[in-house]
């Protein structure tokens, strides 16, 4: 395993209430990999990514990125009484650093979502150029006065080339929501692509799409990945999809990791496959 | 992908246009008195249209649901008064208050310098600004913790802060600045309704260009779905902010106007039932449409100004009732129309389109069975 990891979490629980969704998870991504996290529904992965993202501040753990920490916590106040995680004092000295979600997209890590999150009054060009609003220099002064055109336009070609490369431009002028589903999903690549990432990260992004449409967007995946220079971190059902195309995998169930390996390890395993019991493939 | 020809059509027709207008509001003010109520109305209108559009860009566009306007327009409106009333005229104003603390006027001061017509006018544009900006601040101070709240409870807070606003100018030791509650008079007007359709022209079309520009797209972003505008790396703390401050400085320039137009002001003219006209403009104007929130004011304001006045007064539409059309009859009537828009029209007569002149170019060239084609360049308006 790589020394130089891209994503690193380390140890990291998130609580709410009384139910550990995520339970001291370790695991890393590195340079270039595809990674894919999976386990049963309600395992605690899209939690996971919410903690990455700053979405969520994690009850306890760290998240470093290209080697440094972006999320530091450690059980404070209430959550010091009822912590029912591990490690509740390992991190007890160290300043909690809590950002909030733009900050973590401006590090460069972009994400999608598992129920599709796309700007419904907006159309599908819109919705990838307002992505790019954060790499933006101009100020609000001379955005109203249109003083910055040598950008806007260059920010209108960036998105043509994404919308072109996703198969896109010809709905460039439709809603984004009246896109068929899989598309929206595409969509949402785009979209997050637009901000420049290094790490991408895609929640279930081939649900909802048959055998053919999951293998041709595996297939972009990773040719977007060489393109970009991407490491991906990927949460997927599909088991075809996360054989086929991705480096590692990660398996949880109740929030605990339960397997990491490649393919064939984890595919074999004993807990995963106990774990995925009576759980349907393309659920 | 853009049509060269149709966007060189498009800027003609829109030069066009709006010299049509100017050559309107000229002929106007040359032939009415300025006290003619075609005036009045067109100049209230176009006050309630700054407005409403200030108003539209935070509820419509950015999705916060705020009611602070008549807060942010008393700030600009006693800005206004306070800083452009004639030195000469002071001591008559503030009688009970030795003349007041402040002893210039800026109009005056740029009236010395630069003549009548054109000192007096840049220091009455000046004097709005200067109201939009005080206005601008205080929504920079009271952004951060009240923008924290979620939408009924951000209402509230800007609902009570508009108002302890008014009773803060009220304060009799504030007097001297603010006359307390006597009124503020004889500060300068535009002489004409052409230079209130002019500047509002100009500062709604900056609104324009602010909502199509990478700034506007963000705060649609924000409306639509925070969670995915954060995580597309917009500062939500940052830009709901922003829009707050640029839709109070606009109120505060509204403000400042609308006692232009009063003549006298007085803090208990901005009362929470302002707000609450100026609302009943956007969602009737469509939230989320500007010329909505435009075509609405001018409707509004003249109906209730002009055209519905016979329902109170005795005689509509050439019936003589006096024993019908009394006093409190117009109210209900315009609260008919109302429920009945809001039941045709839920979104509101624009709902979230526009009017452009793209669209009458489009409709001209269809009348006259030239075709345009489809989706060139089209943004989705009518
Ligand atoms: N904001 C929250 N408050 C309380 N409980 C939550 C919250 N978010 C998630 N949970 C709980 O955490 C657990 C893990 O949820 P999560 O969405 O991470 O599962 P998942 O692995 O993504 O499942 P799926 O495959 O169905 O998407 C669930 O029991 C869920 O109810
Ligand atoms: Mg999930």
């Amino acid at each position: 395993m790589s020394e130089n990891p891209i994503l690193r979490l380390e140890n990291v629980t998130m609580q709410f209430g009384g139910v550990v969704a995520v339970n001291n998870l370790s695991l890393q991504v590195n340079p270039g990999e595809i990674v894919a996290l999976i386990g049963p529904n309600g395992a605690g992965k899209t939690t996971a990514f919410n903690c990455i993202t700053g979405v969520y501040q994690p009850t306890n753990g760290i998240v470093e990125f290209e080697g440094k920490p972006i999320v530091v916590a450690h059980p404070e106040g209430k959550m010091k009484k009822i912590y029912a995680g591990e490690n509740a004092a390992l991190y007890a000295d160290r300043h909690s650093v809590n950002p909030t979600p733009d900050t973590i997209t401006k590090l460069g890590i972009a994400r999608t979502f598992q129920n599709i999150r796309l700007w419904k009054s907006m159309t599908v060009f819109e919705n990838v150029l307002t992505a790019k609003h954060m790499l933006a220099k101009q100020n609000v002064f001379s955005a109203t006065l249109r003083l910055a055109r040598a950008e806007d336009r260059q920010m209108a070609e960036e998105t043509e080339a994404l919308l072109a490369e996703q198969d896109l431009l010809k709905y460039r002028d439709d809603l984004a929501t009246s896109l068929p589903y899989g598309l929206q999903r595409r969509l949402e690549i785009a979209r997050a692509l637009a901000t420049k990432p290094k790490l991408l990260l895609l929640d279930e992004p081939a649900a909802g799409m048959n055998p053919q449409e999951t293998q041709e967007l595996g297939e972009f995946v990773v040719q977007i990945k060489e393109k970009y220079g991407l490491s991906i971190l990927l949460i997927e059902h599909h088991m075809d999809f996360v054989m086929n195309f991705s480096d590692r995998i990660y398996a949880i169930d109740f929030g605990k990791l339960i397997c990491d390996g490649t393919p064939d390890v984890v595919s074999n395993d004993q807990r995963v496959i106990d774990a995925y019991l009576g759980v349907s493939e393309d659920e | 992908m853009i049509n060269k020809y149709s966007v060189r059509k498009e800027s003609i027709v829109g030069i066009a246009l709006l010299l049509i207008l100017l050559a309107v509001m000229t002929v106007i003010d040359f032939f009415l008195p300025s006290y003619h109520i075609a005036v009045m109305v067109i100049k209230k209108a176009s006050v309630y249209a700054l407005v409403a559009v200030s108003m539209n860009l935070l509820n419509g566009f950015t999705g916060l649901f705020s009611l602070g306007q008549a807060g942010f327009m008393l700030l600009g409106a006693y800005t206004y008064a306070i800083f452009s009333i004639p030195v000469a005229k002071r001591a008559g104003v503030y009688q009970y208050f030795d003349g007041g603390w402040i002893q210039f006027s800026i109009p005056e001061f740029f009236s010395e310098f630069l003549g009548e017509t054109i000192g007096l006018n840049m220091g009455i544009i000046l004097t709005l600004i200067l109201g939009g900006l005080v206005a601008a601040f205080f929504a920079y101070l009271i952004g951060l913790p009240v923008l924290r709240l979620k939408s009924d409870y951000l209402a509230i807070a800007t609902l009570g802060f508009a108002e302890i606003l008014r009773a803060f100018f009220q304060w009799p030791n504030l007097g001297p600045l603010t006359n307390g509650s006597n009124l503020l008079k004889s500060y300068p007007d535009f002489k004409s309704a052409t230079g209130y359709v002019v500047l509002i022209g100009i500062f709604i079309a900056m609104i324009v260009l602010l909502v199509n520009s990478t700034y506007g797209r963000a705060f649609k972003a924000i409306r639509d779905d925070e969670i995915a505008a954060e995580a597309m790396g917009i500062n939500l703390a940052k830009h709901k902010r922003l829009a707050f401050i640029i839709s109070s400085f606009f109120a505060g320039i509204g403000g400042g106007m609308l006692a232009m137009y009063m003549g006298t002001l007085q803090a208990l003219s901005f009362k929470s039932t302002m707000t609450y006209e100026i609302l009943l403009v956007v969602v009737m104007g469509g939230i989320g449409s500007i010329t909505g929130s435009v075509i609405t004011s001018f409707m509004y304001i003249a109906s209730m100004e002009w055209l519905l006045r016979g329902l109170d007064s005795g005689t509509f539409l050439g019936i003589h009732a006096p024993g019908v059309f009394k006093n409190g009859f117009r109210m209900a009537v315009v609260s008919l129309i109302i429920m009945v828009v809001v039941l045709f029209f839920s979104k509101g007569i624009m709902g979230d389109r526009e009017f452009s002149v793209k669209g009458i170019v489009k409709f001209f060239d269809r009348l006259f069975g030239k075709k345009t084609p489809k989706n060139a360049g089209g943004d989705g308006n009518v």
